[in-house]
């Protein structure tokens, strides 16, 4: 359409070296097409070079700029430098943080034409998806989470140095352990605001303070369960609030022995696991949203003539090796590559929405022939999680291209079943246990505080409820319940019950620890 | 939209991190360490064959299913043959497909082992023994600088290519690409050929000539490397102080010193070098073998040729002296000396050499360790208390100032104590 112009003129760039001009262009270029083309919308940008070292850096801490320290990030540093010193592994090329300003991680070492690519990727498609998502609006504070992680990070500092090392890393530990369990995963009444902890934090702090009178130490204690009637279980529950399957917050906020400072650091990795988990239950749509958009963009711009030949062979060489899908029986297979089924997801989307065939019509009625397919796909990154998106979206031809299949494993047999293929009758199948494979209700054991003894031997009872037969893995159980013993200071136990019949079937338990509270 | 440059931003942010780790690693590393130390000898330590430990104390345990039990369902791309119904066989360990589904999160990692390198197992190894406090006002401090491996870039010297990744590069883009390749060409020449030669159809034979000339051109303008292609090893410039150390071995060679005695003194010289390398730069090793006179000798001849005649040890002291004097000043180096001798000397030599100790050699070493190797047979006798001519001489220049030691050492066994002790580092802090 447009005549043929001297391509190397509108060339944004030549070439593999990068400086910061050329980002600047690239940026406004890419800009252009991800807000008027794509449309886009996004948090304002902040783009920060570093180096391989720092970007090793940045993964041991999760990926955030600023943590408090534990132990746990070092581990996780040092296998990371190994594996990356001794070339096993190479390092992402991008990290992003949902925040606003969106920062995004550029290496240094990357070419001109992977800064591109990061670009478009992190800065426009996984920020989009961050600012646009529901789950992300619903349970993440953009705004407040620098300024909340300098505030944990500070007082996570100075609990070390004022009530040591080892006491900090005991509570840490205890509730890294539990951090699965530490989300609320239904919505609350107000929204979230990080920076509004902070204060509250210190409010309470200084009310105790203000408060203070030694005077009450020397009011004789009432004999444990003395004059108050005992009373019936469901009302007892009732007002701790029972069941309860937030564990760090039932502790938090009922454990009898904790200090003030030890609840403040369960909050503080309460808050953290909360901040992750959107971004645990959408992996497959924010890197298929993300890939989509970096795909999208590039080609753009090579058809513009921004980008020479070369740079788009760079291109499609990194972006095919991040969207390949190994086979079941090839040894590289890892399970399902959630950039190669977010992009074909998305590309699909659209061909259904602007190219359907018959049988998207009678699968997608809704969909099919709409037209706009960019529209489509932003509905679906706003409104969908990973499970509720497979279920929604996932279509035949895709089964079909995937080569899907379902396997059955059965422990009491001796041998593995073929369920569904991707064929008519299997479809439907596929699509549904697939879907439950990305459901983290259903992934992550189901566990839940269901009563505690006050009148008796203040033992906290957990019940996990057991579908499919699977059991908990004991060793690591058996570890849990002695970090969360040292957190409630009495005895713990937990119940294995099948969900089907409510028959026990497993119990585990530990003593009281010897005083986490001194 | 706003670029910061955070380079050059303080490296090193995990470093908290980092001693967090270590330090709760620590003792399942240092065990892991002394199990493996105790049951080998120096040689291999020397070897330094890797340790691999299992570190349950880092473990990080989460609820999660475990991996046996129960009925599952996994959905995994690739079908080829099967359809509903079939039966597969049961992987054997279990892991095989799916299995990444199969555990609900990424963190079962509780086995996390890392491999310690024959450095690092020595550093362990010596970790809690120090030299004496004294040594580090000497030490000097002088900064280099050297390389170590760190992933690989697309820039470098020629040197640094990485022949192994270059070529995968070049080979997926050739791939790619659809480069011709050689083989392919050289049969349709031939076909060619025999084509011309057959007289075909000139039709025909424009069309596999126009194949050909498409061919040539296709591999012209696709290199077999291209720039894009390359790929250098990425070194990093470590920084690592400079301090030179010499350590000086006597060693009485007389006729009573037996095989075994010798063994034991080789031993004792070779942790020290080891543990000596692990704190210098750069190591000296003089060796002084003595009898009624001494010499500098090389290694070979200090462990391994015989001698006879008296034992007079301030023949060696002297020597040590005399070295010291011409090749080593003092205010530049670190000085150790390590003498191992079964005790005998002559009883009027003994004055004089409690003398030379006294005032010439101590002065000048950061440390003077005095091993006095005896017949594992004597045992009995040492038992009783009996001290040897040399133990008592130089018992009456210890001092608490002074930096010298003496042990007593009968077998193998005692090697590694004895050293441990010799070193280990004072237990004030703890």
């Amino acid at each position: 359409m447009s005549a043929v112009i001297d391509k190397t003129d509108s060339l944004l760039y030549d070439g593999a070296d990068w400086d910061y001009d050329q980002i600047k262009r690239v940026y406004d270029a890419i800009e252009n097409i991800a807000l008027k083309d794509m449309g886009l919308n996004v948090y304002p940008n902040q783009i920060e070079v570093i180096t391989a070292e720092q970007m090793l850096d940045a993964y041991s801490s999760i990926g955030m700029p600023l943590m408090y320290k534990h132990w746990s990030f070092g581990k996780h540093f040092a296998r990371d430098e190994m594996l990356y010193r001794k070339g096993y592994r190479g390092l992402a090329y991008e990290i992003v943080i949902n925040s606003s300003p969106c920062i995004s991680y550029i290496m240094e070492e990357n070419t001109m034409t992977m800064q591109t690519l990061v670009i478009a990727h992190a800065a426009f498609g996984h920020n989009h998806f961050f600012k646009n998502n529901q789950l992300f609006q619903q349970w993440t504070d953009a705004e407040g989470i620098l300024d909340y992680l300098e505030f944990a990070k500070s007082y996570i500092g100075q609990c070390e140095d004022r009530y040591g090392h080892h006491a900090v890393e005991r509570v840490l530990d205890a509730a890294h352990a539990l951090m699965n369990q530490g989300v609320h995963k239904y919505p609350k009444k107000r929204s979230l605001d990080l920076r509004l902890e902070q204060k509250r934090e210190r409010e309470r702090q200084e009310y105790q303070e203000q408060t203070f009178n030694d005077l009450w130490r020397t009011v004789p204690k009432a004999a444990v369960g003395g004059n108050r009637p005992s009373k019936s279980v469901s009302e007892r529950k009732k007002l701790l609030g029972l069941p309860e399957e937030n564990l760090l917050y039932f502790l938090e906020k009922k454990a009898p022995r904790l200090e003030h400072w030890q609840r403040e650091i369960l909050r503080i990795v309460r808050h953290m696991a909360q901040y992750f988990y959107p971004q645990k239950q959408t992996k497959l749509m924010n890197e298929g949203c993300a890939t989509y958009t970096h795909y999208t963009i590039l080609n753009e711009m090579h058809r513009r003539g921004m980008i020479s030949e070369g740079a788009m062979l760079e291109f499609l060489h990194s972006h095919t090796s991040v969207v390949f899908q190994p086979e079941f029986d090839d040894q590289r297979f890892s399970g399902i590559n959630p950039y190669a089924l977010g992009f074909a997801m998305m590309q699909d989307i659209q061909r259904i929405a602007e190219t359907p065939t018959d049988e998207d019509r009678y699968w997608f009625p809704d969909l099919a022939g709409r037209g706009d397919g960019m529209g489509a796909l932003r509905d679906a990154w706003a409104n969908f999680r990973d499970e509720s998106f497979v279920l929604q979206y996932l279509s035949p031809h895709l089964m079909r291209k995937f080569k899907m299949f379902s396997v059955r494993d059965d422990a009491e047999d001796p041998y593995l079943l073929v369920e569904n293929i991707h064929n008519e009758r299997g479809y439907r199948g596929i699509r549904k246990l697939l879907a439950r494979q990305y459901d983290l209700g259903f992934l992550e054991p189901d566990i839940q505080i269901v009563d505690v003894d006050l009148a008796g031997d203040r033992k906290l009872i957990l019940h996990h409820r057991v579908t499919n037969g699977v059991l908990l893995d004991e060793s690591d159980a058996k570890a849990v319940l002695r970090h969360i013993a040292n957190l409630w200071g009495y005895e713990v136990q937990l119940v294995e019950v099948s969900a089907l019949s409510d028959a026990i079937l497993k119990e585990h338990a530990v003593t009281a620890p010897s005083g986490i509270g001194g | 939209m706003n670029i910061i440059d955070r380079r050059l931003n303080p490296q090193g942010k995990s470093l908290a991190n980092r001693q967090r780790f270590l330090r709760r690693a620590k003792e399942q590393v240092v065990k892991a360490v002394r199990d493996a130390s105790g049951k080998r000898g120096i040689q291999d330590i020397e070897n330094g064959e890797k340790v691999t430990i299992s570190t349950g104390g880092v473990r990080e345990p989460s609820f999660h299913r475990s991996g046996a039990g129960g009925v599952r369902d996994y959905v995994v791309p690739g079908n080829k043959e099967y359809v509903e119904g079939d039966t597969i066989a049961r992987p054997e360990s279990g892991g095989g497909r799916g299995g990444n589904e199969g555990s609900p999160d990424g963190e079962g990692d509780d086995d996390f082992r890392f491999v310690l390198s024959r450095e690092e197992f020595l550093d362990i190894f010596l970790e809690d023994l120090e030299l004496p406090d004294l040594v580090k006002q000497k030490v000097k401090q002088t900064e280099s600088h050297s390389l170590t491996r760190a992933g690989y870039s697309v820039t470098g010297s020629p040197a640094n290519l990485n022949l192994v990744r270059t070529m995968r590069n070049s080979l997926s883009r050739r791939i790619a690409l659809k480069r011709p390749k050689p083989a392919d060409m050289l049969e349709l020449e031939a076909l060619l050929r025999e084509a011309e030669d057959r007289g075909e159809d000139p039709e025909k034979l424009r069309e596999m000539r126009d194949q050909l000339e498409r061919h040539y051109l296709r591999s012209k303008r696709i290199p077999f490397i291209d720039p894009i292609d390359v790929r250098y090893n990425r070194f990093e410039t470590v920084p690592k102080p400079i301090a030179q150390a010499v350590m000086f071995c006597l060693m009485d060679v007389s006729g009573s010193m037996t095989e075994h005695m010798k063994d034991l003194a080789k031993r004792f010289f070779m942790l020290l070098f080891l543990f000596l390398k692990r704190r210098y730069r750069s190591v000296d090793i003089v060796f002084i073998r003595h009898t009624h006179e001494a010499k500098e000798v090389d290694e070979e001849t200090f462990f391994y040729s015989t001698e006879t005649g008296g034992t007079v040890v301030s023949t060696a002291l002297e020597e040590m002296q005399r070295i010291v004097k011409e090749r080593y000043p003092e205010n530049e180096w670190n000085i150790y000396a390590a003498q191992a001798s079964d005790g005998d000397n002559m009883s009027s030599d003994n004055a004089r050499s409690a003398g030379l100790l006294r005032d010439g050699i101590l002065p000048l070493c950061q440390y003077f360790a005095y091993i006095e190797v005896a017949a594992e047979h004597n045992m009995g006798l040492s038992a009783l208390g009996r001290e040897t001519e040399l133990w008592r001489t130089y018992k009456t220049v210890q001092g608490p100032d002074l930096p010298i030691a003496m042990r007593r050492v009968r077998s193998r066994r005692e090697i590694f104590p004895v050293f441990r002790d010799l070193f280990a580092r004072e237990k004030a802090g703890a």
